[in-house]
């Protein structure tokens, strides 16, 4: 690979923030023409080869039982019925999917003996149509002998249920208590101890469009040729491979350039993507497209566990937070499914949250459950933590007579002690987090609207208002699960570090530019935001950059990291679009250089032209340049490439893996946000309303105002979503009870308020652009900041969650006697 | 979420349906919206083997508003029902409890004989229907015949049809000049099957004391419930907040309430939110029949005016 010059970004842009010629203007999305008049195209629109048969997939109606047979011989008979395939047909061309935790825990797509959970496939059904296969796959037969379920977190830590797994002594697949400083010491010296323990349930992203998968296999080679709505890590293509026992370079996964959206969840498809593989394998290498529907979806596609939190907090007499100690259980069902168990361990770098603290034990365990495996749900981790640790902050402040506003000033890291180190090793690399509070006290009229709340109250309302802090880490280090594993278990393997994003642009005889990404975007305007950073560098028009962002392994430019995860396009897709750009931009300097006769930074780039600096009269159309360079190489001056092509990867510095005392910077860049909200609790009915929201992020440098204060709405509304409405339940058996949207509630227009938001800019130095990540922020601040003004509201120290009408209702009837 | 194979028949006319029905008997539905039954088929919950399209029948779809009753054919479409003007001056608990059904773009396909003949003791149109006095009325191989909408639903999702009946029309008696009606509910959000409903009706005498009453509930049993003991209580006083609460404590606490547990709401809870709704559509119809009584506009026209309409 090409090595290119650093990328020096205007000093008074990254310090003061002001917009670019198109970077950091609320310019028109480029993304949407397609998407509105219907013309994008979608994976269930996709018919790449001829004789595309249907599959559906019969799944366990049990949450645990042995599989002692699969009677297909009806279904076969059925009208076009093409095969039908059980785990024993499928179980010579699969391997288990290849786990960071234990090889104890075998995962296939497909059940072989055993089903561990409902919903968990039994048998795949190849029809002419999906509506035969569907038929076909009532007429499948199970014959199945019932085990007793683990149906939840807190059974699951039950040693005297059977382990769901024949090499496993329990249900605890992995427990880890790291340490860092000294927290005994700490707590021994602490004035108040306060002790809180919290349960949020499972739930899931819910994208409009479900999974799909579409697939063949060469019956010779082995090869195959897959189309997915996987949105990455592409990490997790290398897992596929090996479960099909070829190399990752025969597995050739391409994603369509639209995806109805994922939110994490669209991670877990490639086991479906392995399913099918192997079924088209087995039948010789027919064409087959698998397209879940939302009763799947909802029943075992993937899910955000079941967390148990319980927190230790150490306060001094004035409020100084001196050590956490942290016993997190986090329930990945079945199967330890990879990324998992990533959800427990993504904040581990932000334990501590924006607190300065340097004393901190975390107890880990990883738990097993007969329930669907877990996987990516935006936030992944952090509403889980942040709801125990903003909530313990509240109490402590209630039981201190702090304003929780002054709790939180007096532990804020503060900016002078920027970047700051984790007690676990994470490296907050900019922002000034009082001054962030400061501003959103004041724009919410904090002091006021506590006051009117506290009024309220005495006049027999239930009125409470709510503070989160948040430190929201962006672009993962793909390292960062490997803690999971004890120091001695890392040593023993090839380490994983950083987080790569590569992109491709070329500058066309024309004058248009291409860009390829892969980062398969699902909604998210990527497009968009690349074309603009493009622009920028180039001096061209936006709508000149054409980009294609849907993945192909075959063409690339992608990497284990590649993917639309951990809110790292504005960081590193942008930043590597930026990088190259750059780059391209001082070939087109230098090949204006030679017209001009000048020196080639004496060329300024704007409008379509390469002018001279000084005398902006005389310039040269960046289109001519473009012919030159791919009709006349032989003119072109040294230095300069033929053709104005080129390929770039970035990985952000300082990301290495986690060290022999389990230090880790989990994530390349921080970003900090503060929401307050205004709640008052209807005394009949339980209802919660939610008065007023204020969100203030530093999300380092804004690449585009309209496109983050979406990324801020979104992410509240499916914070509102798991705080209020949300819940996956099961019932004692294991069965899930939330398997259609009647049952499943999201939380809809009506149900999320107008919130106002603000960003405060302190670029980030490690990223090219200085932007940061924002899009989980209010997913992960949202459940604390409404349940502290729950808590507020009803002047009670543990309020249920989720805040259901009737959750609340029994709080308010209970207080009332 | 594929329907297992059927036939899905296009009949000419109401009597041909009727036939259609009759001889697919056990194995045969009448599709009016889809907003119910196309869900119930994609889910494998529901498996006939014939659908009888009411699409088709115009004459399904007429609405009509004589001197003392509004008559609406079954195929017409919730949202039709709602935004009709003379429907919301003459009888505006209909459209307030339209609002509650399903979200706009289900209102737009479902239809009133669709949603009483499915008979959801949790969905508004079968509610107001008992709670209005309606009658529907039923066109079968053995000719037509009226059913009180209170006689319709016979169980959870059962109704009083033969084999190859089909529900034509409903028809809502006009409120007098005195009387007003209103409809609560509480839902976990906009636009879900209610928790608790109810849709209660005051008729005031010259002196305006509550001469008549009923109150009526639903999502609280397998059918629609009248609860004439906490209409009783209503009858003799001028309509206040103290008798509301008598009434909504007698619904909450009644024998003939079965509410069902579900995952959103236990039996407990809905008998309390039953005790609410029952107050706030009592209120209402206060409102309603003193706004009647007096001549004054009611909320809904008051509504129409500021929204221009």
């Amino acid at each position: 690979m090409t090595t290119l010059p650093p990328v020096s970004v205007p000093e008074e842009r990254l310090d003061e923030g002001p917009p670019g010629r198109w970077l950091g203007r609320p310019t028109p999305r480029l993304d949407d023409e397609p998407l509105l008049r219907g013309s994008a195209w979608f994976v269930d629109d996709l018919a790449p080869w001829p004789g595309l048969a249907e599959v559906a997939i019969v799944r366990a109606p049990l949450a645990h039982a042995r599989l002692l047979g699969v009677e297909t011989a009806a279904a076969r008979q059925m009208p076009g019925v093409l095969g039908v395939l059980t785990g024993s047909d499928l179980e010579r061309f699969l391997r288990p999917l290849p786990s960071v935790l234990s090889e104890a825990i075998p995962y296939r797509p497909i059940a072989l003996d055993r089903v561990r959970y409902v919903g968990e496939p039994v048998a795949v059904v190849v029809a002419t149509d999906r509506y035969r296969a569907e038929d076909a796959a009532e007429a499948v037969e199970l014959d199945l002998d019932p085990l007793p379920a683990v149906p939840s977190a807190h059974a699951a830590l039950d040693p005297t249920l059977p382990p769901l797994h024949e090499g496993l002594p329990n249900n605890v697949a992995s427990d880890r208590t790291l340490r860092y400083g000294d927290p005994d010491a700490a707590f021994a010296q602490a004035e108040l101890v306060v002790r809180a323990r919290f349960q949020q349930p499972r739930s899931i992203c819910t994208p409009l469009e479900c999974f799909g998968v579409l697939c063949r296999t060469d019956p010779v080679s082995g090869d195959v040729e897959a189309w997915s709505n996987f949105q990455g890590p592409f990490s997790l293509q290398v897992v596929a491979a090996q479960a099909l026992g070829i190399p990752p370079a025969k597995l050739h996964l391409r994603t369509p350039e639209h995806s109805g959206g994922s939110f994490g969840t669209k991670a877990a498809v490639y086991p479906l993507v392995v399913l099918l593989a192997a079924c088209s394998r087995a039948l010789g290498g027919r064409p087959l497209k698998y397209l879940e529907d939302r009763r799947e979806h909802l029943m075992a596609a993937t899910a955000a566990g079941e967390r148990l939190s319980e927190v230790q907090a150490a306060f001094s007499a004035e409020g100084r937070l001196l050590a956490l100690r942290l016993d997190l259980v986090d329930d990945v069902g079945a199967y330890v499914r990879a990324p998992e168990p990533a959800t427990l361990y993504r904040m581990h770098p932000c334990l501590t949250g924006a607190y300065q603290v340097a004393h901190l034990e975390a107890r880990c365990r990883v738990v097993l459950t007969n329930r669907c495996p877990t996987g990516l749900n935006r936030g992944y981790g952090g509403p889980q933590l942040y709801l125990a640790l903003e909530r313990t902050m509240a109490i402590a402040a209630r039981r201190l007579g702090l304003d929780p506003a002054e709790l939180a000033r007096r532990n804020l890291v503060p900016p002078a002690a920027m970047p700051y180190t984790t007690a676990s090793g994470g490296r907050y690399d900019s922002g000034d987090y009082p001054a962030v509070l400061a501003l959103a006290l004041e724009r919410f009229d904090w002091a006021g609207k506590r006051a009117r709340a506290r009024a309220a109250r005495a006049e027999g309302r239930l009125v409470g208002v709510g503070l989160a802090c948040v430190v929201e880490p962006s672009v993962s280090n793909m390292g960062y699960v490997d803690l999971a594993s004890p120091p001695e278990v890392r040593a023993r393997r090839p380490a994983k570090s950083g987080n790569v994003e590569g992109v491709s642009l070329a500058m066309l005889p024309d004058g248009t530019v291409q860009l390829r990404t892969t980062t398969t975007p699902q909604g998210q305007a990527h497009a968009t935001v690349l074309a603009l950073v493009v622009a920028e560098a180039l001096g061209v028009d936006p709508r000149q950059v054409q980009v294609r962002a849907g993945a192909d392994t075959a063409v690339g430019p992608w990497s284990i990291s590649s993917g639309n995860y951990s809110s790292r396009f504005a960081a590193v897709a942008a930043g590597a679009a930026w990088q190259a750009a750059s780059a391209l931009a001082d070939q087109l300097r230098r090949l204006a250089a030679q017209d001009l006769g000048c020196h080639p930074e004496q060329v300024l780039l704007a409008d379509g032209h390469a002018r001279l600096v000084d005398d902006p009269e005389r310039d040269v159309p960046l289109r001519r340049l473009a012919g030159r360079a791919h009709w006349d190489p032989a003119s072109l001056p040294p230095g300069v490439r033929p053709g104005l092509s080129l390929t770039h990867h970035l990985a952000i510095p300082d990301l290495p893996a986690p060290d022999a005392q389990d230090r880790a910077n989990g994530s390349a860049t921080y970003g900090f946000l503060c929401d307050l909200c205004e709640v008052e609790v209807d005394r009949g009915t339980g209802r919660l309303e939610i008065l007023d929201y204020l969100s203030v992020h530093d999300a380092g440098r804004i690449l585009h105002p309209v496109l983050a204060e979406g990324q801020v709405h979104g992410g509240l509304a499916q914070g509102i979503g798991m705080a209020c409405f949300e819940q996956l339940a099961f019932d004692p058996d294991g069965q899930p009870l939330s398997t259609t949207f009647l049952d499943y509630l999201c939380p809809t227009a009506p149900e999320v308020p107008e919130a106002r938001t603000v960003f405060v800019e302190s670029p980030s130095p490690l990223t090219p652009l200085g932007a940061k990540g924002l899009g989980e922020g209010t997913t992960m601040s949202a459940p604390a900041a409404l349940a502290n003004a729950v808590a507020d509201a009803l002047e009670v120290e543990e309020v249920p969650f989720p805040l259901t009408p009737e959750a609340l209702w029994r709080v308010v009837h209970g207080a009332e006697g | 979420m594929k329907p297992p194979p059927l036939r899905l028949l296009r009949p000419a006319s109401p009597t041909e349906a009727c036939a259609l029905l009759a001889e697919a008997g056990d194995a045969g539905r009448a599709l009016a919206g889809g907003q119910s039954l196309v869900p119930l088929l994609n889910l494998r919950l529901a498996a006939p083997e014939v659908l009888v399209d009411l699409n088709p029948l115009t004459e399904l779809a007429t609405l009509a508003c004589g001197t003392g009753a509004l008559r609406v054919g079954a195929m017409v479409r919730q949202r039709t029902l709602e935004r009709d003007p003379l429907v919301r001056r003459r009888l505006p608990a209909l459209p307030a409890a339209l609002a509650h059904v399903g979200h706009l773009a289900t209102r737009n396909r479902g239809t009133i004989g669709g949603s009483l003949a499915h008979a959801d003791p949790a969905a508004e149109l079968p509610l107001v229907a008992v709670a209005l006095g309606a009658t529907v009325e039923l066109l079968g191989p053995k000719g037509p015949r009226e059913v009180p909408a209170a006689e319709l639903a016979t169980g959870f999702l059962s109704t009083c049809l033969e084999p190859g009946e089909l529900l034509v029309a409903c028809t809502f008696p006009l409120l007098g000049p005195t009387e007003g009606a209103g409809f609560a509910e509480a839902a976990p959000r906009a636009g879900d099957f209610a928790l608790a409903a109810a849709c209660c009706r005051l008729g005031l005498d010259p002196e305006g004391r509550v001469a008549a009453a009923t109150v009526a509930v639903g999502a609280l049993g397998p059918t629609v419930q009248v609860v004439p003991e906490a209409a009783q209580v209503l009858l003799g006083s001028p309509p206040g907040p103290a008798r509301f609460a008598e009434a909504g404590a007698l619904v909450g606490a009644s024998d003939r309430l079965d509410p069902p547990a579900s995952l959103h709401a236990s039996p407990p809870y809905r008998r309390h939110l039953a005790r609410l709704v029952v107050e706030e559509a009592l209120a209402e119809a206060a409102r309603a029949a003193q706004a009647a009584r007096n001549g004054s506009p009611s909320r809904e026209d008051r509504r129409e005016e500021e929204h221009g309409a």
